[in-house]
């Protein structure tokens, strides 16, 4: 051999040290390409008139590069949808966790899982031909594509993070912590909301912060169900236009480098920097309250 | 009254809100069942009669109105594939080195911090940077390759993830009793860990093969087209797709409402593909799970 087995092995460390870099590397490359298409833009309109004018109209003459409107959009349908799958989610993460029986959590959770994998276009369709019809019959709409539409179909979405994330939250509060409310006479409902769930918060806060962030960027759903139109929503059936959106729909027919092809690209930054937060809060709340046993309670 | 009675109608009321919440978590859960049984139960039932075996082996025919999918399928298959060749060595050793290797500080820190990250980029963020970075910088132009790559990046967070677990679960007494008879670290990497860690691995193959298969918004800027007249045969080509099929068909085709029969026939095909895989992936991993108790 021509190396010792000491340098092949340092070789090799190495090697693996370099393809562990990659993510990081990666992360760095979209975040210069996304700023490299992006920023020349802000040379067009300010940073401010971009972030905050109300008028997204990219074709017109001349064009208005606002995009208050979208972002109002991202943000309401966020919210909507955290509003609806926030409790499911964590109730479904306390019954599979605390009560279910070991049959029927090998039957939930890989249903929760299958759910995960459903296709964002698929949930997107389904929301096109049945939910939105069902809407517009129910509550006289104009139209069904609006924003409650994708509210429920991005909530299907991020309810399987929230609940994955939130039980193993809850796994991992001690033991002993639930035995000691449980000899003090407590129920079993009273300990898993007076001890389990305070016990197990921060790992629910995670869970809830990636369910967002799932759901703010998701792309095919919104795109599919929410109306497309670039107006700040007054109703929560209001059509609406919310970031991803505007990207998918219009990028095909932006002229390559032009005004309307650098204020996508820019709309990507605003998407990419929401998502970091969201991801960087998560993380943080995760490493700080990072439950390792009954003593940091 | 006395107090022991007063304790018997205060714990009656406790266990009956006990049994009241029991009810609405019960529920909660039971409403994503209804939603997976739900969507999957109306596209078999519409998709189902649109699908034939020249649905699955023809070329589109009457401007995308008529004939079959064969292109799509076709591309799928490419792209996931090929994705998996370029993210699952990239993310086993990614995890190798992650497992085995690192030691904890700060170094170790930046790089989950840089997968976790990754693992939150949307979808159409990946899309954007796969144009400017593979179509427009290495000029790939729209084809196969710049998808694949564009995939890879992707899916690479759900890769490391899984391939960590797996190697997690090797025990550590396989890596001593090979280092014990003088095994070199790469060596016992190499004969004992990967071996080991190996099914599992796979498992999570399956599910980012999956979730690459299912994937629009990453391609529809880098590799899928409308409509391709011929079978992608090399990767300089570009490609049709079943998610990409699906939207254009549903929102931008010729005749939306004379193509629905495909549209549901093209979304089943697509969720028994994916479907499908994650089942396998589900079951495949409770076997190795009971082969280890």
């Amino acid at each position: 051999m021509a190396l010792s087995r000491k340098s092949q092995d340092t070789l090799v460390r190495n090697f693996f040290f370099l393809t562990a870099l990659s993510s990081i590397v990666i992360l760095a490359l979209i975040m210069v390409y996304l700023f490299i298409e992006g920023l020349p833009i802000f040379g067009l309109v300010s940073v401010s008139d971009f972030l905050f004018g109300s008028f997204w109209y990219p074709t017109s003459e001349p064009p208005e590069f606002g995009i208050l409107p979208l972002i109002v959009a991202s943000l309401a349908v966020t919210a909507l949808s955290s509003a609806i799958a926030i409790p499911l989610g964590v109730m479904t993460a306390i019954y599979l966790a605390e009560i279910a029986s070991r049959r029927t959590r090998d039957i939930f959770k890989p249903v929760v899982e299958l759910l995960a994998a459903l296709p964002s276009v698929v949930i997107g369709f389904f929301g096109m031909v049945v939910m939105a019809p069902f809407l517009q019959e129910t509550f006289d709409l104009a139209t069904g594509l609006n924003l409650f539409n994708a509210a429920i179909m991005l909530a299907f979405m991020s309810v399987p993070t929230i609940c994955s994330v939130s039980e193993d939250a809850i796994y991992s509060v001690p033991r002993e912590l639930k035995e000691a409310s449980l000899a003090l006479g407590a129920t079993h409902f009273e300990t898993i909301a007076k001890v389990v769930l305070p016990a197990s918060l921060s790992g629910i806060s995670t869970a809830v912060m990636l369910g967002m962030s799932r759901a703010i960027g998701e792309t095919m759903v919104v795109l599919m169900v929410a109306g497309g139109a670039a107006m700040i929503p007054n109703s929560i059936f209001s059509p609406v236009r919310p970031m991803p959106s505007s990207i998918a729909a219009e990028m095909a027919e932006a002229s390559f480098r032009g005004d309307h092809y650098r204020a996508l690209f820019a709309i990507g930054i605003v998407l990419f920097l929401f998502t970091l937060v969201f991801n960087l809060v998560a993380s943080h709340v995760a490493e700080k309250h990072k439950q390792v046993g009954a003593a940091t309670l | 009254m006395n107090h022991s009675a007063l304790f018997e109608v205060g714990l009656t009321r406790r266990h009956r809100t006990q049994k009241l919440m029991w009810g609405v978590f019960g529920l909660a859960s039971g409403i994503n069942m209804a939603a997976l049984v739900l969507i999957c139960g109306f596209l078999l039932i519409k998709g189902l009669p649109a699908i034939s075996w020249s649905f699955l082996t023809e070329m589109p025919r009457d401007s995308m109105t008529a004939g079959g999918i064969l292109p799509c399928i076709v591309g799928t298959l490419c792209l996931s594939l090929g994705t998996m060749c370029v993210a699952f060595p990239l993310g086993v050793a990614s995890a190798v080195y992650l497992n085995e290797y690192a030691r904890p500080g700060r170094t170790l820190r930046l790089i989950r911090l840089g997968i976790n990250n990754l693992a939150g980029v949307p979808s159409v963020v990946f899309g954007l940077f796969g144009l400017a970075f593979f179509v427009t910088f290495f000029g790939l132009g729209v084809s196969l390759l710049s998808g694949i790559l564009t995939l890879s990046i992707l899916v690479l967070p759900v890769i490391i993830g899984t391939a960590e677990e797996a190697l997690k679960s090797v025990p550590q007494t396989y890596r001593e009793a090979s280092l014990g008879l003088g095994a070199t670290k790469w060596q016992t990497i190499r004969l004992v860990v990967l071996p080991a860690a190996l099914p599992g691995m796979l498992t999570g193959a399956i599910l980012g093969l999956s979730r690459v298969a299912g994937e629009t918004a990453a391609i529809m800027f880098t590799a899928s087209v409308f409509f391709t007249p011929n079978l992608p045969t090399s990767l300089t080509d570009s490609v049709m797709a079943l998610p990409y099929h699906i939207y254009v068909l549903a929102t931008a085709g010729t005749d939306i409402d004379k193509t629905r029969p495909l549209q549901y026939g093209t979304a089943l095909v697509l969720i028994v593909l994916v479907l499908g895989m994650n089942l396998g992936a589900i079951i495949y991993r409770a076997k190795l799970q009971k082969q280890r108790r």
